[in-house]
């Protein structure tokens, strides 16, 4: 119980100091509206059948948003040294890992609770008896980005071109995720059954334990100097 | 303390006690082919103040790190109260605090939210009144609730010195601490690291004002070029010439 208190001190204080700043909601909630308006003018959907295309963008605007929100976890960190404030402490250093990851979860998945409505009237789709099942894929999908992006976020903090290098390390190893997200919300929109997609969250929930297992494991070593 | 190796047939300083609070054998770090720290040796009792002089890039940051935990040794030991750093799991660093010229201060949050947090790292108990009293010690009292980021630099030192005293640990490390302080702000310090030195706590504190080390320890080291070259009891040093025998010592460069 003691260990999850400590995780949780860490997503408390980064909310905290979000909620005082809004540097990496403001930055994702705005780049994810972007992404969803350019990509509405920019596609005559009188011509195109918006369920062809609506998926991918949807998750275009969260993976890139993401990003983001990923390049500013643990630059916040990095301010008066922190992270080396933080493993001096005597806490168990996976801690430190579980706390940003949440921490990151619960921004990303705030930015996506409100990107989503906006997708809807934008794209002119109806959701709402496929909320539930959308929700299902949404979270498990934002989980494994964000658990691999943490973990990237901690190696790139220090490298001088950072904002390049996340996406860069970051895209190849979370493409199964991505992939399997797109093709669950496009059979979940076009309203295929539930049963058609459980391959492919079962895909992802693989993916999100194998890498927070993973993380788990090799945080320390990547912090470390 | 670092003496010098005993020649064959002479016996003197035999010392037979087996637990010292820092204990520091033959700690060599290096990155690639540059060595930072080579063969240090040295112990410290409880109530040790050691002061560190040396100049820049002497390797004594990583001394520091390497004594926290932050950096593992390339070879030797570092015993604390007698358990080794190599085999910690998180009970040796309850014991440490360390003052960096890094505050590890969130810009962000006010101090008592900074203290708060560290406090819960640390399982204070009483974590309000705690807050509060640290606060007090450091005269940050009037300043609680507002943002560290519109802290001054020697604001920023004393709270540091509070997120350190959280926890009351009874090892402390300073990391030239004096850096960027006005005279105004250096006085203050000085009085904080007074109170520092009471109790029994040890204190290793790295710095290149030699007159405001000197006012504070009760041993003194020279390193240079990642080893201890000189280190001695603040009885025998003789104040005085001590920043002669400072250059000298940095001067001889054979290390």
């Amino acid at each position: 119980m003691n260990y999850f208190r400590k995780v949780w001190a860490i997503v408390w204080k980064d909310i905290r100091a979000e909620i005082r700043t809004k540097e990496i909601f403001s930055s994702m909630f705005i780049f994810s509206l972007l992404v969803l308006v350019i990509f509405n003018f920019s596609i005559d959907l009188l011509e195109v059948n918006p369920l062809d295309i609506a998926q991918g963008v949807l998750w275009i605007a969260f993976t890139f948003s993401g990003i983001l929100g990923l390049n500013r976890s643990f630059l916040f960190e990095k301010e008066n040294d922190c992270l080396q404030g933080l493993m001096l402490t005597p806490i168990d250093r996976s801690a430190i890992y579980f706390g940003k990851m949440l921490g990151n979860l619960i921004f990303m998945l705030i930015m996506e609770a409100i990107a989503v409505p906006i997708f809807v009237v934008l794209f002119n789709i109806g959701i709402y008896d496929k909320i539930i099942s959308l929700a299902i894929v949404i979270i498990l999908g934002t989980l494994g980005f964000v658990t691999v992006g943490t973990l990237f976020s901690a190696m790139s903090v220090n490298i001088k071109a950072r904002e390049v290098m996340l996406p860069i390390l970051l895209f190849p190893i979370v493409v199964p995720v991505i992939i399997a997200s797109v093709k669950s919300t496009g059979a979940i929109l076009t309203g295929k059954p539930f049963d058609d997609i459980i391959s492919w969250l079962k895909l992802i929930a693989v993916f999100d334990v194998v890498f927070l297992v993973v993380s788990f494991l090799s945080f320390e070593y990547i912090i470390e100097e | 303390m670092n003496s010098p190796p005993i020649k064959g047939g002479e016996i003197r300083d035999v010392d037979f006690r087996m637990n010292y609070v820092i204990d520091c054998e033959k700690v060599s770090k290096s990155y690639g082919n540059i060595s930072a720290l080579r063969d240090v040796s040295f112990k410290l009792d409880k109530g040790s103040f050691l002061a560190i002089f040396g100049p820049n890039g002497a390797g004594k940051t990583t001394l520091l790190k390497i004594l926290s935990n932050l950096v593992k040794p390339t070879s030797g030991v570092v015993k604390i109260n007698g358990m080794s750093l190599h085999d910690e799991d998180g009970e040796i660093r309850k014991n440490i605090g360390v003052v960096s010229h890094n505050s590890f201060l969130y810009n962000n949050l006010t101090p008592y939210e900074n203290l708060e947090f560290y406090g819960k790292m640390y399982d204070v108990p009483n974590l309000e009144k705690r807050i509060a009293d640290v606060i007090y010690e450091v005269g940050l009292t009037a300043r609680m609730h507002d943002p560290v980021r519109t802290f001054s630099r020697g604001m920023m030192q004393r709270l540091s010195i509070a997120r350190v005293l959280m926890p009351d640990p009874s090892i402390i490390y300073l990391d030239e601490p004096y850096t960027g302080l006005d005279q105004h702000a250096a006085m203050k310090l000085r009085d904080i690291l007074k109170n520092l030195k009471k109790g029994d706590r040890t204190i290793i504190m790295i710095t290149h004002n030699i007159e405001r080390g000197l006012e504070v320890c009760t041993h003194v080291a020279i390193q240079v070029m990642g080893k201890i070259a000189y280190m001695e009891e603040i009885e025998k040093v003789d104040r005085d010439n001590f920043e002669a025998k400072y250059f000298k010592t940095v001067g001889e460069g054979h290390y």
